[in-house]
């Protein structure tokens, strides 16, 4: 498969991605820098983390009119699949192609370790290969990560199954212990409601390979590319 | 008309709605400072921008879809701009 990973000035986990995609899964991952006005074709777009624009303004804010997004936006809009990791999240919050905003840490600063996330809904084509209930291990490294929707929209989006991931235990159990930015319900990652485009704060790429330390983000990647029909090499330390 | 050059002040609030975290610790720090009249303290931003128009209604017009646009999020923050 194809997956499209533009890069914005500050992005810093855009060399993750495509190692991540293109070295331990065997896809077709490449570059488009944010000055391009039209996305070569793909079938995933990845948007990366890291400060685009210094985060200057809001998390995201500047990134959202770079002239690549109005071709990412046609792309979504037309039923593309687009994935946000962290400042990806952001971006995608910004640009309207997912709901509700981010708040600075309720800590009031950068957090950044690793956090357990349970899957809430495995019927999607970013978590069927984890499915319902799996515990999934990963870092997290971010100032503005607390997801807030207003209270008619966040009911929305938990009966719509929009939510993905909320932070928990080990065990799956979701406290506010675990919630380690003040995110409404401990929410981590949601889609949208036609199930194509999907932004979460922790870093599934940073958790990819078990020689850096773990592997249990690969599966959200394994699952994009069985969606789209492709197979993964067997390099990585699954096996 | 002819234009003129506008000074501009956009000012953005997180909602009221909105946990401040920033603001929470300012406060805290100012009744540590023995400033115990402080009730509460909310941390926004102020845009300063020049803009020429013809009008202070054309330039206010023209700041407010920035600050929908741009400067603001509607979703957890006000804003308020100010034509001098």
């Amino acid at each position: 498969m194809r997956f499209a990973i533009p890069v914005f000035p500050g992005s810093n986990c855009d060399k993750d991605c495509l190692h991540v995609l293109g070295n331990v899964l065997g896809q077709d991952a490449f570059f488009v820098f944010h000055k391009e006005k039209t996305l070569p074709a793909t079938d995933v777009v990845v948007l990366p983390g890291g400060f685009s624009y210094g985060d200057y303004l809001r998390s995201g804010a500047i990134a959202r009119f770079s002239p690549i997004m109005d071709d990412v936006i046609r792309f979504a809009n037309a039923g593309g699949i687009v994935v946000g990791i962290c400042n990806g999240f952001q971006i995608m919050l910004e640009a309207g192609l997912l709901p509700g905003g981010m708040r600075l840490n309720t800590c009031g600063h950068f957090v950044c370790k690793d956090v357990w996330l349970r899957v809430e809904n495995g019927d999607t084509i970013f978590t069927r290969k984890a499915g319902k209930g799996a515990i999934l291990g990963m870092p997290i490294a971010h100032a503005e990560g607390n997801y807030y929707a207003p209270p008619d929209l966040l009911k929305e989006i938990e009966d719509n199954g929009q939510v993905l991931f909320r932070y928990c235990d080990q065990d799956g159990n979701v406290t506010a212990e675990m919630n380690p930015n003040g995110a409404v319900n401990n929410i981590a990652g949601i889609m949208n409601s036609d199930g194509n485009c999907f932004g979460m704060m922790p870093h599934p790429e940073r958790a990819s390979e078990c020689i850096l330390g773990g592997d249990q983000g690969r599966v959200l990647f394994e699952s994009l590319i069985a969606a789209g029909g492709g197979s993964v090499c067997k390099c990585g330390c699954r096996g | 008309m002819a234009e003129n050059v506008f000074n501009v002040s956009v000012v953005v609030m997180p909602k009221a709605e909105i946990l401040d975290p920033q603001g929470k610790a300012i406060m805290g720090g100012l009744r540590t400072m023995n400033f115990a009249e402080v009730q509460d303290v909310r941390i926004g931003k102020m845009v300063h921008l020049k803009l020429s128009g013809d009008s202070r209604e054309t330039v206010m017009a023209r700041a407010t879809q920035m600050a929908k646009a741009l400067l603001s999020n509607p979703v957890t923050e006000d804003f308020k701009v100010i034509v001098e």
